[in-house]
């Protein structure tokens, strides 16, 4: 099992995301934005940061990436592709997912670890049971999901929900849950086939039990598992 | 020229010298270049003498003060390299960029040294939040460290707030970064080897930051300071996320000779101190930099303050690899001028020279000033004031009530509105996240850790500067000794007001003598530090503030210690002793508004052994919390210990003290840790093996902090004083588990 991880020019969760995979057991390289060959690599990681300094809208820039259409086309053909954070903006802005991601309803950056709800979903990156709470940290200013409304009930049918914020208990605040006022909630979606997922929070934080706690664990080794099974 | 001269901030003795210097008048862009480097910012003429008394060398010294950072050893090969640096007046006019271009400074001085920033720490000083233009300067401040630090990728880890009126005119914004190396990548940015090549690196030079140095932060701040936002740089991260990405790949092949950062002063300050510190000449021609304007003159090139750029020396054998590297991270690199070995600093502009001086004259010839001192007459009346005098509440209901209210002031309250905006998790090396005395950050692939913690009460510092300078010292060693860290070495920011004022002069020498024997008894060396003046708006200087930034390491990074109570049954004990000493404390502004007495005692010797006995104590896995006694006394020590393990505790303080001396005497050389009840002999044999003084007061447990016959609260009362006061203050989301939950 061969993780790509992409640097674009700002990114800085890269090496994070290489010492969480590793540390599962799975081999994690870097991949050059500039690169056009990712042929060797099971599943494709656009990690967090700042690609391009994101002084326009979060990942535009970087979606013009050399690497973004051998990205879109290794997805299209059912490979693996999860974004974090910037990487998630990223994919958003090559519309790979739907949807936007603005800035946070206080206009402040978030640096938290929140509850997050696992949804009933057809994401090849989680196989938790819905309902199960994670505690994973957020780190973003621009997190406030939006879409719009026939594509959230589209997205709610076809089981593209995937994480949404929630209180300790696993519920949903009246008011909403999403500390960066995210429509419905939503944390993290995935595309109709299940195989391209983005998410605001980070996994890769509580990887290492040493620092954090273990809840971002199964979102890498989901997609391990799936890719097993299907070479089996 | 001569008219010239005094605009720039020289004296007529200073313009004087350097006519003698050069043997005729100077041409302005050598007037421009003496007068930045000569200007306090650049030169430290008033402070130089005085931090002579620091002790700088240790042996797990790699590096002193001199260089762009400090560098210590902390075993297994690994180094840490770490600076702090005042980035006030530009903060005081433009918060958010003020405050995001120090940050980018220090950063840029620590992967100067080869490198890697893994931390960041800020030290922020400002006038009350009821002020709006406090409040602009505060939420400006945080977003631009935020802003910056989060771009980069560079974890805000830790640092300190507190909000007086003496700031209210200039507030502070001390900014501290740490980076981490192997030893033997150590770089120094010494120019060597004539016919090397000058290879600038970055961002592209423009008129902005002309003269920052020297009208900015070497002049007082008066009506006209608002004109001055032109010299207030303009940060741009990602250009520097780049350039530390390529600057370590460039060392890491061994591709330079020398690596220094543009900073203060710019070019002239990188290149004239690189080339004294190498003995050699350097040879620059103004029209081989990159411009971002038209028109601009050699001198407005040689002293512009745009940021995000760096100057590398090269052999000719490693241009083009070197320049490859910069092309890969999309950054520009231009030849700008070679080594020479005539000793001479020329600048030219094409063929024509303007500029000619003896390369050492410009960093090494500054003068140096003993400036006139004498104590301020407001110190006697001050410390005469005995704060017992005063009425203090004796009953139950009324020392809650002032409790509460200790804890929502915004000296004391929770910290978490400000590091909820930084990331303080990037490169997963943060152990202790902020909210404990100190952070602690793993070095990955070892059995390594350092604590880092920053201090300074300015308070203490105003009523006493020396006692106050060496609590500074005290405090950021104890917070460091709180998570198990053993004191290595420390950098300072000295921050003041006018130095040509004899009584503000008086208040720095006592700072920096306190300073000095503090570390002197600690065995703990200064390393790098920065000493910022004329912290003063219309004639009134800020208190004096001399800010510590410890690191402190830890050889197993398991064993370690933080402030929040654990599990029920723990026993709680204090190491140290309770005075009767309300002078300069929180309590004392809080419930009478006034600031006076006498700080509290410090007895360095008491404070080392305490120290040393919680370190051994943590270390031999005895402790499952400790925070220390600081702002606000032991009730707050306590009810923080509560509110950040959410849970209670049942206790009595039996030091037949007066109850609010008591509960909010801010004595040093206290810390309160939790142990296992099963282990209480044992760490009361190591306490008394250390011979210090100790009290067990009882136990954790429940849902309120009951202190007998003083205190009775919940911990969520606790909690709804101490979490939302910023947040509320300037007029924010106040988040329900600051009121709730742990």
């Amino acid at each position: 099992m061969r993780f790509g991880v992409v640097i674009f020019p700002g990114s800085n969760c890269e090496q994070d995301v290489i010492h969480a995979t590793r540390l599962l057991g799975y081999e994690a390289e870097y991949v050059w934005h500039g690169d056009t060959d990712i042929s060797g690599f099971d599943a494709i990681v656009l990690p967090g940061g700042f690609s391009y300094g994101d002084y326009i809208r979060t990942g535009a820039v970087a979606r013009f990436s050399p690497v973004m259409s051998e990205v879109v086309r290794f997805a299209e053909a059912g490979g693996p592709v999860l974004g974090i954070c910037n990487g998630f903006q990223i994919l958003a802005e090559a519309h790979m997912l739907p949807g936007a991601l603005l800035r946070n309803r206080g206009l402040k950056f978030i640096c938290r670890e929140v509850p997050l709800r696992v949804e009933e979903s057809a994401c090849k990156w989680v196989d938790l049971p819905a309902g199960t709470v994670a505690r994973i940290p957020i780190n973003h200013n621009e997190g406030n999901y939006v879409c719009s409304p026939e594509t959230l009930t589209s997205m709610v049918a076809k089981g593209q929900i995937v994480l949404r914020y929630c209180e300790t208990d696993g519920t949903r605040a009246p008011g909403g849950s999403a500390p960066n006022g995210a429509t419905d909630d939503i944390a993290g979606i995935c595309n109709e086939q299940g195989n391209v997922f983005g998410l605001m929070p980070h996994p890769e934080r509580v990887v290492d039990p040493v620092v954090g706690g273990t809840d971002g664990q199964p979102f890498f080794t989901a997609i391990v598992e799936h890719l097993a099974e299907v070479a089996r | 020229m001569a008219e010239l001269y005094a605009d720039l901030g020289l004296t007529a003795e200073e313009y004087a010298r350097i006519v003698e210097i050069l043997d005729r008048e100077p041409t302005i862009t050598e007037l421009f270049m003496y007068s930045l480097m000569w200007s306090e910012h650049c030169s430290y003429k008033h402070s130089r003498k005085a931090l002579k008394m620091f002790p700088t060398t240790g042996e797990f010294v790699l590096q002193g003060p001199g260089e762009n950072a400090g560098v210590i050893s902390v075993g297994d090969g690994w180094a840490v390299a770490f600076k702090m640096e005042s980035h006030n007046h530009p903060s005081a006019i433009e918060p958010f960029q003020g405050a995001a271009t120090g940050v980018g400074g220090i950063v840029r001085d620590i992967f100067t040294m080869g490198a890697r920033p893994i931390a960041s720490l800020d030290s922020l000083r400002f006038g009350t939040l009821d002020k709006a233009r406090q409040r602009y300067l505060f939420e400006g401040s945080v977003a631009g460290i935020g802003g910056y630090g989060n771009c980069l990728g560079v974890p805000t880890v830790g640092g300190e707030v507190y909000f007086e009126d003496a700031y209210e005119g200039n507030c502070l914004i001390n900014a501290m970064t740490i980076g981490l190396m192997r030893e033997e990548n150590l770089t120094r940015a010494v120019a060597a080897g004539p016919g090397n090549l000058l290879l600038l690196i970055g961002s592209t030079t423009g008129r902005d930051g002309i003269g920052g140095a020297s009208t900015l932060a070497s002049q007082e701040f008066d009506e006209k300071a608002e004109d001055k936002r032109p010299s207030v740089q303009v940060g741009d991260p990602f250009e520097e996320k780049l350039l530390i990405e390529a600057c370590l790949e460039l060392l890491d092949h061994k591709l330079l000779v020398a690596l220094g950062d543009l900073g203060a002063a710019g070019l002239t300050s990188s290149a004239s101190e690189m080339a004294d510190r190498g003995g050699v000449g350097l040879d620059i021609d103004v029209t081989k930099i990159p411009a971002r304007e038209e028109a601009m003159k050699p001198y407005e090139f040689m002293v512009s303050e745009s940021q995000e750029r760096m100057l590398a020396v090269v052999t000719p054998r490693h241009l083009d690899a070197a320049q490859a590297i910069c092309t890969k991270w999309g950054l520009r690199s231009t030849v700008i001028g070679t080594v020479t070995d005539t000793g001479r600093f020329v600048v030219r502009e094409g063929e024509e020279v303007v500029a000619d001086m003896p390369a050492a004259t410009l960093a090494g010839d500054a003068p140096i000033y003993d400036p006139a001192m004498v104590r301020p007459a407001y110190l006697d009346e001050l410390q005469a004031f005995d704060p017992m005098t005063l009425r203090h509440p004796e009953d139950p209901e009324e020392l809650a009530g002032v409790l509460l209210r200790v804890l929502a002031s915004p000296n004391v309250c929770s910290r978490r509105w400000i590091w909820e905006q930084y990331d303080h998790q990037v490169m997963l090396n943060t152990l202790v996240l902020p909210g404990s005395d100190a952070a602690v950050l793993r070095i990955k692939g070892t059995d390594l850790a350092i604590a880092v913690s920053t201090d300074c009460n300015g308070r203490y510092c105003y009523l006493d500067p020396y006692v106050g300078a060496q609590i500074a010292f005290a405090e950021a060693a104890r917070n460091v000794a709180c998570a198990g860290g053993t004191p290595a070495a420390i950098t300072d920011c000295l921050n003041y007001g006018n130095p040509e004022k004899p009584e503000v002069f008086w208040t720095f020498f006592e700072g920096v003598r306190g300073l000095s024997d503090a570390c002197r008894e600690f065995g703990v060396p200064v390393i790098s530090g920065n000493v910022s003046f004329y912290n003063e708006s219309f004639g009134r200087p800020i208190y004096p503030t001399p800010t510590v930034g410890l690191v402190g390491v830890l050889t197993d990074a398991t064993k370690r210690a933080t402030s929040g109570f654990k599990d029920p049954g723990d026993v709680i004990v204090l190491v140290g002793e309770t005075e009767v000493e309300l002078g300069g404390s929180e309590y004392l502004k809080v419930a009478h508004d006034l600031v006076s007495g006498r700080p509290p005692a410090l007895d360095l010797e008491l404070e080392r052994d305490v120290q040393r006995a919680v370190i051994d104590a943590i270390g031999a896995g005895l402790v499952k919390s400790a925070h220390d006694c600081s702002e606000g006394g032991i009730a707050i020590t306590l009810a923080e210990s509560c509110i950040i393990g959410d849970v209670g505790a049942t206790l009595a303080l039996d030091d037949g003290l007066q109850p609010a001396a008591s509960l909010f005497s801010e004595s040093q050389s206290r810390i309160v840790v939790t142990v296992a009840a099963a282990d209480t002999d044992v760490l009361t044999d190591l306490l008394l093996a250390h011979e210090v003084p100790y009290s067990v007061l009882g136990e954790v447990g429940g849902d309120s902090l009951v202190i007998e016959d003083k205190v009775d609260l919940t911990v969520s009362e606790l909690r709804a004083a101490w979490g939302p006061t910023l947040a509320v203050l300037v007029g924010g989301e106040v988040m329900s588990d600051e009121l709730h939950e742990g």
